[in-house]
């Protein structure tokens, strides 16, 4: 994802096979024959096979799952059967119905999170970025950002689970005996969040904290110098000049940033269960995979019907805030 | 934009605390795999012990989970790269009806929601199609997961190439046929060179993501199989098993985290 740091325009097309080329020396055969001034075919040949694979197998099991929410299940085989039925449906949307409700109260909450979530990662990303990018010596910046992405790569289990260590609490079944005995935080400064909501967002936070920096910063090196030169010049103060020039310049690299932050938050559950306490259904997403272990298939399609709606309205919104120019 | 000294050192003060915010929970679990004590408390920084490496390189479990890990990614990484390069010449080279509508199917998969993709795949793979003359049914296990993770590889290896065909001048193709070079001349002597480091680059983040992947894995792999997220995930919570989840998560870490950088650096150069 290191090449998003180019942005590059979009260079004129060019189409070796349309004629303009000079005409070759000798006569063409097989392949390049074939080919030659076939514009079309040159399309088919190359996004033919990556644009069937995504139709069928993604595409087609998205519209699969949707379709699936509205059959019964099959008691014997545990799988969708030949019934049709809204029943599912009512059951994961019928917001008169006093379980559902339950559901769409975990369902806000945990847009609330993933809201939250966004919001944190630009607070903390919005100055990190700008010292890369405006401050930060021009020999130093590359190595600024590969330092601030490397972590994406760690590992995702990994970094659960190394919060999990992180913010272990004294007297937990992880604990070894003893006074002080909990996790970094503890045992460093005395405090610890614990398991707990608190660590799930610092946890969600830790995660897609990168996935903000890198748009912002890329918005902020596009950005040009004599602007902000300008701005000090008409007499703005740097606050000023932040909130009434840099700010709405960047709106599109911040929409592009939680594109990911708020996405990824919406259907997280494994860092729900790594450092959260006990059994809570804190998090959508632990919802739908509970539906999941009943297990009724057309039921939690019905349910994953939810977060979706939700991302492709978001993503649809973001998309009119210039965010896809700036993935 | 004139900054005083103290907000610059603000900014800087604040990006370090950033860095540390990063890299700091990976140094506890780098640590906490040489600890002696078979608990996630702090041990501080005194106390060592390379028996958890030892025993985790004796232990079965993880091996073959780190196996099946590896052959996973390879050939999700092989799949990824084929499609993900033809994708990104076709979107470099022409233009076409419904462009736009492809660059955000291939970036749907990692934008969704990870349970969405994982529970609409196996839906899918454990569905029995009837095509009139054969019916079949794809079925979990290897061949599944496989499918699954090259589906949301596909985006890295396309993005990688497809900004290096972007960078890279269309004065070279043009030059290489007016020196009379037919279409798969210019394919091997010119843009194949142009984007092997960004394809090299690709294929590494394919293999990491793949590696590295949880939530799609854990619906589309069945029972019978076991990758190494799959396998921390199991036993994360298991007290017995702390010392050996610990070694394993800081394995990860240190051949993911260079494999990363160098796939950075492939991708930085070559700009042609």
């Amino acid at each position: 994802m290191g090449e998003r740091l180019e942005h590059a325009p979009l260079l004129t097309e060019v189409d070796l096979t349309d004629g303009r080329a000079s005409e070759p020396s000798r006569p063409l055969r097989g392949v390049n024959r074939a080919f030659h001034g076939r514009r079309g075919l040159g399309v088919v040949t190359t996004l033919g096979l990556p644009l069937s694979w995504m139709l069928f197998v993604y595409v087609g099991s998205l519209l699969l799952l949707v379709v699936s929410a509205f059959y019964v299940l099959d008691p014997v085989t545990q799988k969708p059967g030949s019934d049709f039925t809204l029943d599912n449906i009512v059951a994961a949307f019928n917001v008169f119905d006093p379980a559902v409700r339950d559901t769409i109260w975990v369902l806000v909450r945990t847009v609330g999170v993933a809201l939250l979530v966004t919001f944190l990662c630009f607070l903390i990303a919005l100055p990190v970025a700008f010292f890369i990018a405006k401050v930060a010596p021009r020999w130093v910046r590359r190595g600024l950002m590969v330092a601030m992405l490397m972590p994406l790569w760690a590992g995702y289990l990994v970094k659960g689970y190394a919060w999990r260590a992180m913010v272990a609490p004294s007297g937990g079944k992880f604990a070894a005996s003893g006074k002080g005995d909990g996790g970094f935080l503890d045992a460093t400064f005395g405090w610890t969040p614990g398991y707990g909501r608190a660590a799930i967002v610092i946890t969600l936070v830790y995660f897609w904290l990168p996935y903000m920096v890198l748009p912002i910063y890329a918005g902020l090196e596009r950005m040009s110098p004599s602007l902000l030169d300008a701005a000090g010049d008409l007499g703005a103060k740097p606050f000023r000049t932040f909130r009434s020039v840099i700010l709405p310049l960047l709106m599109p690299a911040i929409a592009a940033g939680s594109i990911f932050t708020f996405s990824l938050t919406l259907g997280d559950y494994i860092v729900p269960q790594m450092v959260n306490n006990g059994k809570e259904k804190f998090m959508f997403g632990t919802l739908i995979n509970s539906t999941l272990g009943a297990p009724n298939q057309p039921l939690a399609a019905a349910y994953t019907l939810w977060p979706l709606l939700i991302v492709i309205l978001y993503l649809l919104a973001m998309k009119r805030a210039g965010a896809f120019e700036n993935l | 934009m004139k900054l005083s000294f103290p907000a610059r050192a603000a900014l800087f003060g604040f990006t370090v605390l950033t860095l540390a915010f990063l890299y700091l929970p990976l140094l506890v679990v780098a640590r906490l795999s040489f600890n002696p004590a078979k608990s996630v408390s702090w041990p501080g920084w005194t106390g060592y012990t390379t028996e958890w490496w030892k025993l985790a390189w004796e232990a079965e479990g993880p091996r073959e989970a780190l196996l099946n890990s590896c052959k996973v990614a390879f050939v999700a990484m092989l799949i990824a790269m084929v499609l993900g390069t033809l994708a990104a010449m076709a979107m470099a080279r022409f233009q076409f009806f419904g462009k736009h509508a492809v660059s955000f199917l291939l970036v749907l998969p990692i934008a969704l929601p990870g349970i969405v993709t994982g529970i609409a795949l196996q839906n899918t793979f454990t569905r029995e199609f009837d095509l009139g003359f054969m019916s079949f049914k794809v079925g979990l296990g290897f061949h599944s997961l496989v499918i699954a993770h090259a589906t949301f590889c596909v985006v890295v290896a396309y993005n990688n190439v497809v900004a290096r065909l972007r960078r890279s001048s269309p004065n070279l193709l043009e030059a290489s046929a007016d020196l009379g070079a037919h279409g798969t001349q210019t394919f091997r002597y010119i843009t194949f060179p142009l984007m092997r480091s960004a394809l090299v680059a690709g294929g590494i983040l394919a293999f990491a993501l793949s590696f590295d992947e949880i939530v799609v894995t854990t619906f589309t792999a069945g029972s019978g199989f076991e990758t190494l997220p799959v396998w921390i995930y199991a036993n994360f919570s298991r007290p017995n098993n702390v010392p050996l989840v610990n070694v394993m998560a800081t394995f990860v870490m240190i051949v993911s985290i260079p494999l990363a950088w160098l796939a950075q650096r492939l991708s930085e150069g070559g700009d042609g």
